[in-house]
Order: C-alpha cells, then sequence, then structure tokens
C-alpha cells in the first residue's frame, strides 16, 4: 500500500486531471473561499416562514405524525409533572438519566420528588432519559441536539423512552435558521461532535414496510415545548 | 453472481417467477411510488429545490478536488483523520489497518453502500473480525448471505415468514416458543440481539449521505438509529464514503436533505439525521475517541472527466428504482451488482467494465420515469444509451442482432431500396396470417411470439397505396 | 378511398413523417393523419425519401448510422413549415434527439434545430398549432387511453389526444389506474429481453382490463402493436387502434390484430 501522501495526491491529481484544471489555479481557491464564507441559502419552503403560535402548531403538527408524543408546558412545574406522567404512560419506573444541563437541572423537581434522577452519559441499564435540545426547525418537526456533557449522545439512543425538552422560543422556521442557531453558539465552521436532528422515534418498516417503533433507538420520544 | 452475460437474464427469469418476490415488489411499486408523489405535493418548493440541488452539486463537482482540501482540513481541526482510498483494494486494507490498531474483535456498521461495493465484509471477516450489520434489513440479508436487493430498503424483497425462518435458524439460543410472527416481535428480537452488538462493537463503520467541507461533518440519515448506536458507542468511528459525497455548506446539505427522505420513501425527514464531526471532545461523556474517514476513489475521478459525470450528483435515493418498470419486475438481485435499477445500470459498467455488466444498461425500455424522478435532475437513459454506444463499439452484441441491425440500416439509408424490401416482406407477412389477421409464430420472431401474437400488416405499405391513391387522383 | 376536397392553398405546408412501423403494418394510420391535418386547415406532402427515424440503430448504441439517418431526414423534410408523425417515440426523436446528435456537425447542426422546432407528435400538433379542438367523428364505446413514454415525458403530451377525444360523438373515456407507467415495448428491448417486456406489459394489460373498456387506444403504433400482441394471445376482449384512426372517423378496417371479418 502506497504512503498516505502519494495516495492523497494520486487522488486529488486525477480529479484536477478529469476537470482539467491545475492545482494553483487562483480563480477557483477564490470562489471556493467565497462561497464557503458566504454559505448562501438555497429555497427556503414558504411553510418554514410560519411565526409564533403557527409555528409551534407546525413543530407540534408534523412531529405527532412522525410518531412522537407532544406536550406543551406552559411553565416549569408542569415540565416536571408532564415529564412524570410520561413515565407512568409508558410503564416506567421512576427514574430518569440526563446530562450537566443547567436548565434541566433547574427544573422544579421536588415537584416529582419520586423521581430519582441519575447524571451523565447512558448505559444499557437506563430506561427513560431527559435531554434539552438547542434549537428545533418546525418545517419538519426536527429538533437539534447537541453532544456534550450537557446532553450525551447516549441519552438519545439507548433508553426505551426519551423525553426532549425545549423552550417555545428556540423553534425556529426552518433548518437554516436552526444552523444559524448552532453557529452562534460553536462559531462558523466548528461544530460538536454530534449534531442529532430528531424527529420521531426510532422506527423500521424493513419487515414487509410495517413500521414497527423501537428499531434501536428509543420507541417513545415524548417532546415537552417549555413556554 | 453477476460474472457473466447469462447471469442477467437467467436471474431475471427466477426473478419473475419467483411469486414470493413478486409480491413483495408490490410494495415497491405501490408503496414508495405513492408516498413520494404524497411528498411532493405537500411540499410546493420541490422541483425548485431540485434545481438548487442540482447546481450545488455541479458546482462542488468542478471543485471537487479543493472542497476535499477543505473537508480534510476540517476534518483533521476537529481532531479526526482522513484517508484517501484510489481503489477498493485500497479501501478495504486501510480499514482492516485500522480495526487491527484499534485490537478489533468486533465492528458494527450502520447501512452503507459503498462498503459492499469495495466487499468490505468478507476483507474483514477472512481476518478473523465479526462484523454485524445493524440496519435491520441489511442485518436481515447478511443472515441469508445475500446482497442488500434495494439501495434503500436492503431486505425488501423479503416476506416475514422467511424472516422469520432466517431468525430461528441464527438466533438458535433463544427460546423456540417465542412468537416471531409479526413484525414487531421480529423487531423486538432483533433490538435484542443487537443491542448486545452494539454495546459490545470495538470498531462502529458507517457510510455517509453527505460530506460537509464547510465543517468536516459527515452526515447519516437512518430511521433506526442504528447508525448512531454504531458511531457513538464503539471507542473508535470509521466513516467510508466515496468523494462525490461532499457538499461545501450546511446550507447545502439542508437542501439535499430536503430531497432526499421524500425522493426515497416518502417521508418528510428520517427519524434520525445526524452530523458527526471528528472525535469526542475533552468534556464528552460518550463517543468514541478515535475518527477516521476513508475517502473513496475506485471510478468517480474518471467519471469526472468522461460522459458519465452527472451520474455523480446522484444522491442515492433510489427513486429511480421504485419508479423503474424493470426494476418492479426483477427486482435488484437479478442485476447482480451492489447498484441495481437504473441507477444500477449507469454505475455499475463503470465499476465493473461494460464487458462484464452490459445487460443492465441493455435491459431498459427508456421509458425515462427514472430521470423524470430523480432529485438531481441525471439524464440517466441518456447515459444509459452512452453506454449501449461503448458496448456497440466493442462488438459486444451477439452476432445476429449485429447483423440484423447492419442490414436494415442499410435499407433505412436507402428509400428505394427499403421501399422494395418492405413491399414483399409486408406482403409475405399478410398473407401468412391471412384472415386470422395476426401471426402467432414466425420465423426469426420467436423473442415476439414466444408471449406475444404479432399484428399482421395490412398488406402494402402506405408508400405503395399512397403513390397509387395519387396516381388514381384520390389524395 | 373517398376524395377529399383539396384543402386551402393558403394553410402551412406539413410534411408527414409516416414512421416505419405505419408505412409497413398499419398504412390507415396515416391516411388518418392526412385526413385529419387536412381538416385542421393545413396542405400535406409525403415526401418519398423517407424510411426510419432512425431510433432502432439509435437505442442499439450505433450512432453512426443513427446520424446518417438524421442527416437524411433533415435534408428531405426541413422545407416544409411543419413535420408530423403519428408517433410520439419518432417526433421525439426529430424534437429532442436529432439536435444532439449533429450538434457536432457544422453543416447540419443548426439545420437539425430548425427542423426540431417544428417537428410535432400528431395530436400535440392538431390542438397546438393549428388550434383543433373538436374532431368530426363518432365511436360510441368505452375507451381507454395509453400515454407512450415518449409523449408523455419526451414531448409533455397528455391533454392533446384526450381534449380531441371528448369530442368524438359517444366516446366515453375511462383513464388507466397507472397511465404513467410503460407498456414494456422499447422498441428492440421487447425482442432482447422478452420476458421482462412481458412481465411489464402483462401489467399494463390488467390496468386496461381493469378499466372495464372495450377499446384501447394510443399514439403510437409500437405500444399498440405490443399491447394489442398481448391482448389477443389472452384473449381479451379489448380492440386496440391508434388514436388517429377514432378521431379521423375511420375505423372500418379491422383493428390491430383483430380478424379481417370484423365481428
Amino acid at each position: 500500500m502506497s504512503a498516505p501522501e502519494e495516495t492523497r495526491a494520486a487522488v486529488l491529481d486525477r480529479i484536477r486531471a478529469a476537470l482539467g484544471v491545475a492545482s494553483l489555479d487562483h480563480a477557483r481557491r477564490t470562489a471556493v473561499v467565497r462561497r464557503l464564507e458566504r454559505h448562501p441559502r438555497g429555497t427556503i419552503p414558504s411553510r418554514a416562514t410560519r411565526r409564533g403560535e403557527e409555528r409551534v402548531a407546525l413543530l407540534t403538527d408534523m412531529l405527532t405524525k412522525q410518531g412522537a408524543d407532544v406536550s406543551r408546558v406552559p411553565t416549569q412545574k408542569e415540565a416536571v409533572g408532564a415529564i412524570a406522567s410520561y413515565l407512568g404512560t409508558c410503564n416506567l419506573p421512576p427514574r430518569l438519566r440526563m446530562g450537566a444541563d443547567r436548565v434541566l437541572a433547574a427544573l422544579p423537581w421536588r415537584e416529582a420528588w419520586d423521581i430519582e434522577r441519575s447524571f451523565g452519559r447512558a448505559g444499557p441499564g437506563d430506561r427513560a432519559s431527559l435531554s434539552r435540545a438547542v434549537v428545533a426547525a418546525a418545517e419538519t418537526g426536527t429538533l437539534f441536539l447537541v453532544s456534550g456533557p450537557d446532553n450525551p449522545t447516549t441519552l438519545n439512543f439507548l433508553p426505551e423512552a426519551h423525553t426532549i425538552l425545549i423552550a417555545a422560543s428556540d423553534i425556529v422556521g426552518s433548518y437554516e435558521e436552526a444552523w444559524d442557531r448552532v453557529r452562534a453558539i460553536y462559531g462558523q465552521g466548528t461544530l460538536p461532535r454530534t449534531v442529532n436532528l430528531i424527529s420521531g422515534p426510532s422506527r423500521t418498516a424493513d419487515i414487509e414496510q410495517t413500521i414497527v417503533r423501537g428499531a434501536h433507538g428509543p420507541s417513545r420520544l415524548l417532546v415537552l415545548i417549555l413556554g | 453472481m453477476g460474472n457473466g452475460r447469462q447471469d442477467f437474464k437467467t436471474d431475471a427469469a427466477h426473478a419473475l417467477a419467483d411469486t414470493a418476490l413478486q409480491k413483495a415488489l408490490q410494495n415497491v411499486k405501490r408503496g414508495f411510488v405513492v408516498k413520494r408523489e404524497a411528498a411532493r405535493a405537500k411540499l410546493p418548493e420541490f422541483d425548485t429545490l431540485r434545481e438548487d440541488a442540482r447546481a450545488i452539486k455541479d458546482h462542488t463537482l468542478s471543485h471537487l478536488d479543493l472542497y476535499l482540501e477543505t473537508y480534510e482540513r476540517k476534518v483533521a481541526e476537529s481532531g479526526g483523520s482522513v484517508h484517501y482510498a484510489p481503489t477498493a483494494a485500497d479501501a478495504r486494507a486501510i480499514i482492516l489497518k485500522l480495526c487491527q490498531e484499534a485490537g478489533a474483535k468486533l465492528v458494527t456498521k450502520g447501512k452503507s453502500m459503498v462498503s459492499e461495493e469495495i466487499g468490505l465484509n468478507a476483507h474483514l471477516q477472512a481476518a478473523k473480525i465479526e462484523v454485524v450489520e445493524t440496519d435491520l434489513g441489511e442485518y436481515i440479508v447478511q443472515l441469508r448471505g445475500e446482497r442488500p436487493s434495494h439501495i434503500i430498503a436492503p431486505g425488501i424483497h423479503l416476506n416475514k415468514e422467511t424472516i422469520e425462518a432466517d431468525f430461528r435458524r441464527a438466533h438458535h439460543r433463544l427460546p423456540r416458543e417465542r412468537r416471531l410472527d409479526q413484525a414487531q416481535y421480529l423487531v423486538a428480537e432483533a433490538r435484542k440481539v443487537l443491542r448486545e452488538k452494539f454495546l459490545a462493537a470495538d470498531v462502529g463503520i458507517t457510510g455517509a449521505n453527505l460530506l460537509i467541507a464547510e465543517t468536516g461533518s459527515s452526515v447519516i440519515v437512518t430511521n433506526e438509529g442504528n447508525g448512531d448506536l454504531t458511531s457513538t458507542l464503539p471507542r473508535t468511528h470509521i466513516v467510508i464514503a466515496s468523494i462525490e459525497k461532499i457538499v461545501p455548506t450546511l446550507e447545502d446539505a439542508c437542501t439535499i436533505l430536503r430531497l432526499l427522505a421524500r425522493s426515497a420513501t416518502g417521508q418528510e425527514i428520517t427519524t434520525y439525521t445526524t452530523f458527526a464531526t471528528g472525535p469526542r471532545r475533552d468534556r464528552d461523556p460518550d463517543g468514541p475517541s478515535a475518527y477516521h474517514v476513508v475517502l473513496l476513489d475506485n471510478g468517480r475521478s474518471e467519471m469526472l472527466g468522461n460522459e458519465f459525470a452527472d451520474m455523480l450528483r446522484c444522491i442515492r435515493c433510489g427513486a429511480c428504482l421504485n419508479h423503474c418498470p424493470v426494476y418492479g419486475a426483477i427486482g435488484g438481485h437479478a442485476y447482480g451488482s451492489v447498484y441495481p435499477g437504473p441507477m444500477g445500470a449507469v454505475l455499475t459498467p463503470q465499476l465493473q467494465g461494460i464487458d462484464r455488466a452490459r445487460d443492465l444498461p441493455n435491459a431498459s425500455s427508456f421509458c425515462g420515469r427514472c430521470e423524470a424522478v430523480c432529485p438531481m435532475d441525471i439524464p440517466l437513459p441518456d447515459m444509459m444509451r452512452t453506454w449501449r454506444e461503448r458496448d456497440f463499439a466493442r462488438g459486444n452484441p451477439p452476432f445476429s442482432e449485429r447483423l440484423f441491425l447492419k442490414m436494415w440500416a442499410y435499407a433505412a439509408k436507402r428509400p428505394l431500396v427499403y421501399h422494395a424490401l418492405a413491399n414483399a416482406i409486408v406482403l409475405f407477412m399478410a398473407r401468412r396470417a391471412g384472415a386470422r389477421g395476426r401471426l402467432s409464430r414466425l420465423p426469426l420472431a420467436k423473442a415476439w411470439t414466444g408471449t406475444r401474437d404479432l399484428p399482421a400488416p395490412q398488406g402494402r405499405t402506405f408508400h405503395s397505396l399512397y403513390t397509387r391513391a395519387r396516381r388514381r387522383g384520390r389524395v | 378511398m373517398t376524395s377529399t376536397p383539396a384543402p386551402s392553398p393558403q394553410g402551412p405546408l406539413v410534411g408527414l413523417f409516416v414512421t416505419c412501423l405505419v408505412d409497413l403494418f398499419r398504412p390507415s394510420v396515416a391516411f388518418a393523419a392526412i385526413k385529419l391535418i387536412e381538416a385542421g386547415g393545413a396542405r400535406v406532402e409525403v415526401p418519398r425519401a423517407q424510411t426510419c427515424c432512425g431510433q432502432p440503430a439509435y437505442n442499439s448504441g450505433d450512432r453512426q448510422d443513427t446520424i446518417a439517418i438524421a442527416r437524411q431526414v433533415v435534408e428531405t423534410f426541413e422545407r416544409f413549415d411543419y413535420v408530423v408523425a403519428p408517433s410520439g417515440s419518432c417526433a421525439g426523436m426529430l424534437r429532442v434527439h436529432y439536435p444532439r446528435l449533429l450538434a457536432e456537425d457544422p453543416n447540419f447542426a443548426e439545420r437539425a434545430s430548425a427542423l426540431a422546432a417544428k417537428s410535432f407528435e400528431l395530436t400535440s400538433f392538431l390542438v397546438g398549432v393549428l388550434g383543433l379542438t373538436k374532431v368530426d367523428a363518432a365511436y360510441e364505446e368505452n375507451v381507454t387511453y395509453h400515454d407512450s413514454c415518449s409523449s408523455l415525458r419526451e414531448l409533455h403530451v397528455r391533454e392533446a389526444p384526450r381534449r380531441l377525444l371528448a369530442s368524438v360523438e359517444g366516446l366515453s373515456l375511462v383513464e388507466l389506474g397507472e397511465s404513467e407507467v410503460c407498456c414494456g415495448f422499447g422498441g428492440a428491448f421487447s425482442v432482447k429481453y422478452p420476458d421482462i417486456s412481458t412481465a411489464i406489459l402483462d401489467a399494463k394489460v390488467r390496468d386496461i382490463i381493469g378499466t372495464g373498456a372495450s377499446t384501447v387506444l394510443a399514439g403510437d403504433l409500437g405500444c399498440l402493436m405490443h399491447i394489442a400482441g398481448r391482448l389477443v394471445r389472452e384473449r381479451a376482449d379489448v380492440e386496440v387502434r391508434h388514436v388517429a384512426e377514432v378521431l379521423a372517423g375511420m375505423t372500418e378496417d379491422p383493428a390491430i390484430a383483430a380478424p379481417r371479418q370484423k365481428r
């Protein structure tokens, strides 16, 4: 096997030969740099331009169609109540795995004193988890969750029931607006290890096109819209 | 599978006679087609997005080297490594080395057509590494020792009774009296069995639907979440992707993602769309500690410079398969290729050579539905025809076909000869058919008359009748 | 053949592109086409120096012969105001593919483009160019219509034949369940891969029979011969005709693959 440098050069040279261009073509390089800097948007669907309550309704509608349970909770207290009751609905013991997210930590947990909370990444024994989404795009009911100690990625996939909290004010219309929010947090051209766009509970149609929930990820997803 | 020309016709004949397969193919013809149309109807901007997507890909491909360089730099900045693989053999070797360096005994895999293309699993297994497919459809075909029959729904050719039999055979330690007669039981069992593998895997290998130059990210779309468990739980995550998967920015990814699921299954979006960028960061409590991207060429750079460059826009949605009458009749396995259907008919000869793969671009009626539904505006029938030109130039078609074509072309270029011969032939045929008006048997026409009658000609050519009518002042 | 009054010398001059299948198998389609075009106010000539549009060579990968034939067609037909073919696939060849085939030929590139711009499938010509909205014909049958792939996807012909059929007295049109799906003919494909071709055809035949129509029409003789060949082999009671025959009120001849004596 050739050295990595050689194979790299081989592939890039072949590409340039096929395109009939030279490596040091200044105009091409400028075009690329400019486009990356500008990161222009394409066509944004008109449904993504809804505002206010219409936008929240769109998110709710999309998520519900995609198999999620969605609840609007005006206050933090009701949020905690909804979480507790969801665990009951799912027939799960009152144990919840979550990360170090401060907003989630600041919820009035004394209102659900019997929920045993534990913190950190999820393990195979964790049956219910709670995360917070940084932003959601209403256009397809898509929540954006970022990796890190606040909301470890494994919380999104290992447990049977997953609850995602999203502030109503963090719901935008389009994917592009959502990414701008992410950029605002992490900077240009930099992302955390993972950004999970989640639009419903896990499902598969691989057996005769019959939809079954909980293929590998959570079979139940509760989205709590706060505020 | 796919050793030579005879395989295609034989395999197609078997497929046509396979009632279980024919029933399963209804899910493609009725299911995906109807759902895609419904999704399209719900998104008024669908066709404009196709134009946007085409422009993105055309721009990217014409600057592919530069975007790859940018992508590579960003991956390194995020703590990952990029490895270039000019050929399939290179890619296999690189991935095996990475697995061995990681001390891998067990590898889990998210669905990756490119990994099928390079024959990765067999290569790793030969080195005594256990490889487990985790996409449910892929897992099932892996149990069966088969290749996927559809690029999106690998097990679409199977019914649940077959899958139940496979599970009982493969999961033989589980209690025999358990129920597996419904999809939900099969899925629950797969979840349990594969959960153990997810948790025990040393290395997770996924493909990538997209690579993003701006951030050095790889993107996978799944409904199951298997791709995420594959990429997050093991110590090492390896992404295998072909070089044309790259797009410049997150916005470009948004445009293409709006088309991908809708074109594939009619979903607005897949349950999970994951943007992965490098290994775990210092404070991350989970995630792999090593992130590698293997960039595969394997003929793509050659395509950039030939008549098949447009094919590099393909986002592997499978819409062309779903709408193709040939795929709908014979299913994916008969194509003898990792890539079946219209996109396979264009890509496979590039990968295998036209001599070996000649049936694929030839077995098309050029109905054009593939091109009509392709979200990336790829002129698939034109490219199949270009392959036929290459095929013809190499003298591949059977002698009788070439002879007949030569004779026909000779006459077609000489109207007088043509008209004279035509008159003689249709008179002969009309007489032979007689009052019956059709021919159930005709020399040299068995390929037609085997299954269809041949309508009799009216007896004289139009030109001779017209000339006569003009002479008689009747036209 | 009844004599028709000479059309007005003022109307445009149409060169009829007969198509090889019509020429060999069913001249009555061309006579029907002439009648319709003249009814629409145009004059028709049929140049004798025509044979085929070149599709068999083209789709077999024989580009050289295709180009030679294309040049011939351009030379023969470029003098006309319009070129009309009773076939979507042949019209598609002239309209869409000739300019591409001859793009590199300095002698023919522009001429091919010019010809393409004035080449039409029959029904789209009648409605779209001549402005014909109705025909003077009667056909008291339940009819279903098969859109050929070339008409539909290369030429975007869908409404024109239906518009004209709607004006045929006594005719009621019932749509196929899946009119966008190929019949499986595809030219030489029908004999190179007969099993697959027939399997696709069978789905179309089931669809046709499922409509309950007594007659199936289309604008392409290749599709029609393919469909008729299977319908009759399966002993289905459905007549097959070219749409031009019905629109021109010329249905005395036996239907495609039908016996000489009408039932």
